[in-house]
């Protein structure tokens, strides 16, 4: 089986963002850079699914500049077996250009799988890899928790609100992977020596046009400071006058 | 004058709450453009069709309805293609929907159908001549984005919750709209839909949620925190990431970065420590109360509310105190 990993270089989620003089980006001066966490997890699945099978290949996608050449070797070390950067100056807020570009990529490389994280954490939009399977006319499931492909087929469960459907789909398709499916590995010493001489292909990305621009970036409202009202079970009198005085939630 | 498409989004014969929202906000474009028509999309089961009115209360001109026993479920390649062949036979400023499961997996399928822009998890829309705007949470909450959006139809997926539904009552049209594809020949198929905890509201729509954290200390204390629930009687659960990757509770009952993303009226944090992951999930609500025996816990940075002691005392108190209020009603 081939399967194709897109995945994405984020900053770290712990940091704590300020906005850049432009006001249209977020400073990146001192903030960490890795793999999306979502993305992670669909390396994981995709590299479990060919060690479960054998055989096969697990192609690492990534669009961007230079930088994310370092992602790519960061998932070829947890055993990708190749990676493509596709090369921009950026990567847009505008997920159907880059869903656009990807789709020209992967539209003849015979993939059986293609896999998503459900998001990216920068942009937490969701757009590009439906995007993708409507593009490539290949079935889609979303936000996926379990997922099996046996017999060519895959099935799979994706959460609703308060409830979960489980699918059954025909492959090729595009899947796009939620929490909880699976660990990603730590790199091993001997990956990452391995990763070093694995191909790493870098062509320009045939981005569509930009029509979702970033105008302005804000750092939402802060919360009032926090107030601890009391100890223990003796505070529990106090807790509900306020719910019902001042907070009128009870 | 330009006229908005909403999908409608339904769950079995019920109307999802974030339909109303996405048609209230589809009318206030409509009205700032000129005065165009809201239509609505409403497929679902036979049956369906008696929410139109619904959808009439909150400003929808015309209800195209589509019901099909095969749209019990989310049939999700017929509903793109019925809204995309809708939205190139009629020209339209904007497609609004949720970004609720359904909405999150359609908005995407209907740019590329219709080589459309398209804004996410938006919390504020604005339209002024051919300038559309949005405001979209990123960065897990942390960094608010304001996008402009250039082109037709702009496609507009509305967080839940976050824009009231105001009433702009009218009575709607309702046409019959013929599906795109066949909603029985997907080739993606629902073969069953597993239901969550009964009785309980979801998260998304809960206006008290109740969450528990490793502080509860044994998965059988969380039924500390359903009892706290049960006892504000619309409260909805969740938990930390901790827990969930423990096992204590399922991971769609996550709060947090990469969980779900929610501003109830009351949050009531139990044992739960207040890791930058969690906040990113729940800093917006509305009222915060923290319980924790660590009054150094950075959830009580955020809690209007908080209480430093043991859950396993406080809480129960906590429940019956809660159950008294209530009585008193």
């Amino acid at each position: 089986m081939k399967i194709a990993v897109c995945i994405k270089r984020t900053p770290d989620s712990e940091t704590r963002f300020r906005i850049g003089a432009s006001g249209g980006a977020i400073d990146e001066a001192g903030v960490k850079f890795d793999m999306d966490d979502f993305a992670s997890y669909a390396v994981e699945v995709a590299l479990q699914m060919k060690e479960k099978a054998g055989s096969g290949e697990v192609v690492v996608v990534a669009l961007g500049p230079d930088n994310v050449q370092e992602t790519l070797r960061k998932a070829m070390s947890m055993g990708a077996d190749r990676a493509i950067q596709l090369k921009a100056d950026a990567v847009p807020f505008d997920g159907l250009a880059v869903a656009k570009a990807l789709a020209a990529e992967l539209k003849a490389g015979g993939f059986d799988l293609v896999l998503f994280g459900k998001h990216a954490f920068d942009t937490s939009a969701g757009v590009v890899g439906t995007a993708t399977a409507e593009l490539l006319d290949f079935p889609c499931v979303t936000a996926v928790s379990k997922l099996e492909i046996a017999n060519g087929k895959g099935t799979a469960r994706r959460e609703l609100e308060g409830a979960a459907e489980m699918v059954e789909f025909a492959l090729p398709a595009v899947v796009t992977i939620d929490e909880g499916i699976a660990r990603p590995r730590y790199p091993s010493l001997k990956g990452i020596m391995a990763a070093k001489k694995k191909p790493l292909e870098s062509k320009p990305a045939q981005l569509g046009p930009v029509r979702v621009a970033v105008k302005g970036m804000a750092l939402p409202p802060d919360r009032p400071p926090g107030r601890i009202i009391g100890e223990g079970t003796a505070a529990i009198p106090e807790l509900v006058k306020l719910l019902q005085t001042e907070a009128k939630v009870l | 004058m330009a006229n908005i498409l909403v999908f409608a989004e339904s769950r079995g014969t019920d109307l999802r709450k974030v339909a109303g929202e996405a048609v209230s906000v589809a009318r206030r474009l409509a009205d700032a453009s000129g005065g165009g028509e809201v239509h609505a999309l409403l497929a679902g089961p036979p049956g369906i069709a008696q929410k139109a009115d619904v959808l009439g209360r909150y400003g929808a001109d015309v209800v195209l309805v589509m019901e099909h026993t095969a749209l019990a479920t989310f049939a999700r390649e017929s509903i793109a293609a019925t809204l995309a062949a809708r939205a190139k036979a009629a020209s339209y400023r904007a497609i609004v929907l949720g970004f609720s499961a359904q909405g999150r997996d359609l908005g995407p399928r209907l740019a590329a159908r219709l080589d459309a822009p398209i804004a996410s998890d938006v919390i504020d829309v604005q339209v002024a001549g051919d300038a559309l705007t949005v405001k979209h949470p990123a960065y897990a909450n942390k960094v608010v984005v304001t996008l402009t959006v250039t082109g037709s139809p702009a496609i507009v997926s509305i967080r839940p919750a976050a824009i009231t539904a105001t009433e702009s009552p009218r009575t709607a049209r309702v046409e019959t709209i013929q599906p795109g594809t066949d909603p029985a020949a997907s080739r993606v198929k629902v073969t069953q839909v597993v239901e969550g905890a009964k009785g309980r509201p979801d998260l998304a729509d809960a206006p008290v949620i109740v969450a528990g954290g490793r502080g509860l200390k044994a998965p059988e204390n969380f039924k500390l925190v359903e009892e706290l629930a049960d006892a504000f009687g619309n409260a909805a659960v969740g938990a930390t990431r901790a827990v969930t990757d423990e096992g204590w509770r399922p991971h769609a009952d996550q709060i947090g970065q990469t969980g779900r993303q929610v501003s109830p009226q009351l949050y009531v944090a139990v044992g739960i420590s207040g890791a930058i992951q969690h906040l990113a999930g729940m800093r917006t609500s509305k009222t915060i109360v923290a319980i924790n025996k660590d009054k150094e816990a950075p959830i009580f940075k955020v809690a209007d509310y908080g209480i430093v002691g043991d859950v396993l005392e406080v809480v129960p108190a906590l429940t019956s105190a809660v159950r008294e209020a209530k009585k008193g009603h």
